[in-house]
């Protein structure tokens, strides 16, 4: 806390924090209120004597009931769910796998194994889709969620990898070595003592790797083609802007939709996810 | 209960000989502490014994079994570690029963000997609780209570005290070598606090630099010190050293240097006769030091200054200047001298120490 007279305290931290929150908070109020406008407000000229442009006298639920009668965003939502949640269950179990090995096993090269596994996180997927898609298609996997499931593990694993590491490496070695002298095997150890010290970080992993797949979008655009097949973010893309035409409406009840799974993760893990980044473990 | 043995134990790592030819052998039911400065190989020692670390060179054998190659699980041991290793999400109850577990003890028999065990450490009431509800003093009993449920034939021991605060540490040694005369079992303690190593020892080895400098009971390591290191390391306030030479003086030697000229005690007169001429290390205890009353031979005395007098009640300690070396004298608690003032001190001829002025080692009557 800033200490000192009030108006330093204004000046220093009231003042910059509303700035900030008024920046990062705009975005999600603006879907919000684009969601329940009416059209007729929508497209009103902004130059019009009635224009009120941060807030409606009319909400109405028509752009969502648009949203699930005339396109398929129930489906897309399943799409998306399922894609998310398996490609993060493959990715948190080979990365805490793989980052228990590089933190704890002394094997040779395990440290640039380490930074190799980083890079490869580093590869941009705009690059990486263009070998992938030569793959996909002669497994004759496309249009198929399993497209999805086995490449967003590309970037999620060595992120995974990548944490899990960091978290492993500062759970203090003696808690294994008891266990090992108590009487565990190398795999017991793990499964007892160090995985459930490691809850936190493997739910801040999971819940990156969630909301990585949640929004993940080039993959999704290349991989996926029939409708039926798509995945949120691309649905509302591809299917509510034709052409030059956006269906601002149906666009941000899209938007919204589909971020409250993410907002509601969040929320739920929010604790395990503070402590598990500042990587909190007593003795 | 177990002998241990390390014979001719060596630990390389990548660039670094941090243990450089150990041998000991450690009797069944013998309390031995390995005690040193910061990076001596305690641990590491420890640690090949409990094998948690490989041995690079040597043998060491736990009764009568070579356990090089036996994985830890498998060496019938228990270790506290200096940090407690608690493990964070179980009960007290469920760390001390988590070796029993593992080792497929029955449920009955887990809960009998986790119960006993809580109440020879007193920690019957905190058996549901989790170990960061626990105070320090707790924490290190249940660390210990982990250790004996098992009754292992060896524990080892790592600073297992150095965490706790000054008062509660002396009370668990106290409860430590009340523990270790109930149960017997053979242990090896690492500790950097010689007071440490003194009072819990059967037997203490002095480490430094990867190497042993002694092995002995306590009262021998103190009285009879093999070399400079040890004589300055056990016992506190440590041991004084003056630079000194010796030379023959009619039939007996005397040793000097610019500010004293001492007589070499009788005993010790042959064993010095090579020494003539070369330079040596005279050593005495603060304690065998006291303020010269007339009664004492004047080559058993020698001058200094007093620089400051810490009043200690039981006793006062003296620090003193004599010539290029400073010096500690324990003098009785109701002489008063004053900073600046010239004394004359004598010192206990048997109790004199003199080492090689090159090996450092100690010549001895
Ligand atoms: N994994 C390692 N790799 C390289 N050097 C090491 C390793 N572990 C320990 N050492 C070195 O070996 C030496 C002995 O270490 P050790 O831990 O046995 O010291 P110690 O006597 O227990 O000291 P302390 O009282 O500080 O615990 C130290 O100089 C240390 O730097
Ligand atoms: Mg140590």
């Amino acid at each position: 806390m800033i200490e000192g007279a009030i108006w330093r305290r204004w000046v220093f931290f009231y003042i910059p924090l509303a700035l900030f929150l008024i920046f990062l908070l705009f975005p999600f109020y603006w879907m919000l209120i684009t969601t329940f406008r009416p059209d007729g407000e929508l497209y009103r000229p902004w130059r019009a004597a009635n224009y009120t442009p941060f807030w409606t006298w009319n909400p109405t639920l028509d752009h969502i009931k648009y949203l699930f009668r005339e396109t398929m965003f129930a489906t897309w939502l399943w799409n998306t769910m399922f894609i998310a949640t398996a490609s993060t269950i493959i990715s948190l179990i080979c990365g805490v796998l793989a980052g228990y090995a590089l933190a704890r096993l002394n094997f040779p090269f395990a440290g640039s194994l380490g930074t190799g596994i980083f890079i490869t996180y580093l590869v941009p997927q705009t690059l990486l889709f263009i070998p992938l898609s030569e793959i996909i298609r002669n497994y004759k996997l496309g249009d198929t969620p399993w497209s999805l499931i086995l490449t967003y593990p590309t970037f999620l694993i060595p992120f995974c990898t990548w944490l899990m590491m960091g978290y492993f490496k500062a759970v203090p070695k003696e808690l294994e070595e008891c266990a090992r002298i108590d009487g565990a095997s190398r795999w017991q150890a793990m499964l007892y003592i160090i995985i459930p010290v490691a809850i936190p970080g493997i739910l801040s992993a999971g819940i990156f790797a969630f909301t990585l797949s949640w929004n993940e979008f080039i993959y999704a655009l290349v991989f996926l083609s029939s409708p039926e097949q798509k995945t949120v973010p691309v649905g509302v893309v591809s299917e509510l802007i034709r052409g030059d035409v956006f269906f601002w409406g149906p666009l941000m009840a899209g938007a919204l939709l589909g971020s409250i799974p993410v907002a509601i993760a969040y929320s739920f893990f929010v604790e395990h996810y503070v402590s598990g980044l500042t990587g909190s473990v007593k003795g | 209960m177990a002998t241990v043995s390390i014979r001719g134990v060596h630990k390389r790592y990548d660039d670094f000989h941090a243990v450089k030819g150990v041998s000991l052998e450690i009797k069944d039911k013998e309390f031995v502490v390995l005690v040193g400065p910061s990076g001596c190989g305690k641990t590491t020692t420890l640690r090949m014994v409990a094998g948690l670390e490989t041995i690079t060179e040597g043998t060491i054998l736990i009764g009568d079994t070579v356990v090089n190659e036996l994985p830890p699980m498998d060496r019938d041991i228990a270790m506290v570690f200096q940090n407690y290793a608690l493990y964070p999400h179980m009960s007290v109850y469920d760390n001390m029963a988590f070796g029993l577990k593992m080792r497929k003890f029955d449920k009955a028999e887990i809960k009998r000997r986790v119960s006993e065990a809580a109440d020879i450490l007193g920690i019957k009431d905190h058996l549901h609780r989790k170990p960061r509800q626990l105070s320090g003093g707790q924490r290190q009993r249940v660390a210990l209570g982990r250790a004996i449920v098992r009754n292992p034939q060896v524990f080892l021991f790592d600073e297992p005290l150095s965490n706790l605060d000054a008062k509660l540490r002396v009370q668990m040694r106290v409860e430590l070598k009340k523990l270790h005369q109930r149960l017997g079992t053979t242990a090896v303690y690492v500790t950097h606090d010689q007071v440490e190593a003194m009072t819990l020892g059967d037997r203490v080895v002095v480490m430094k630099d990867g190497l042993i400098q002694q092995v002995g009971e306590p009262l021998e390591l103190y009285n009879h010190p093999a070399n400079k290191y040890v004589g300055g390391f056990i016992g506190s306030p440590a041991m004084n050293f003056a630079d000194v030479t010796i030379a023959q003086n009619g039939s007996g030697l005397v040793a000097s240097n610019s500010a004293m000229n001492i007589g070499v005690p009788e005993h010790l007169a042959a064993p010095l006769g090579p020494h003539v001429g070369r330079p040596a290390t005279f050593g005495i205890r603060p304690e065998d030091l006291r303020l010269a009353d007339g009664s004492e031979p004047a080559h058993h005395t020698f001058e200094a200054v007093v620089e400051v007098a810490e009043q200690l009640g039981s006793e006062i300690l003296l620090d003193v200047s004599c010539g290029p070396s400073s010096m500690v004298a324990s003098v009785d608690p109701t002489v008063r001298v004053k900073p600046g003032e010239k004394i004359r001190l004598a010192f206990n001829p048997h109790r004199a120490h003199f080492f090689d002025g090159k090996t450092e080692m100690a010549v001895r009557g």
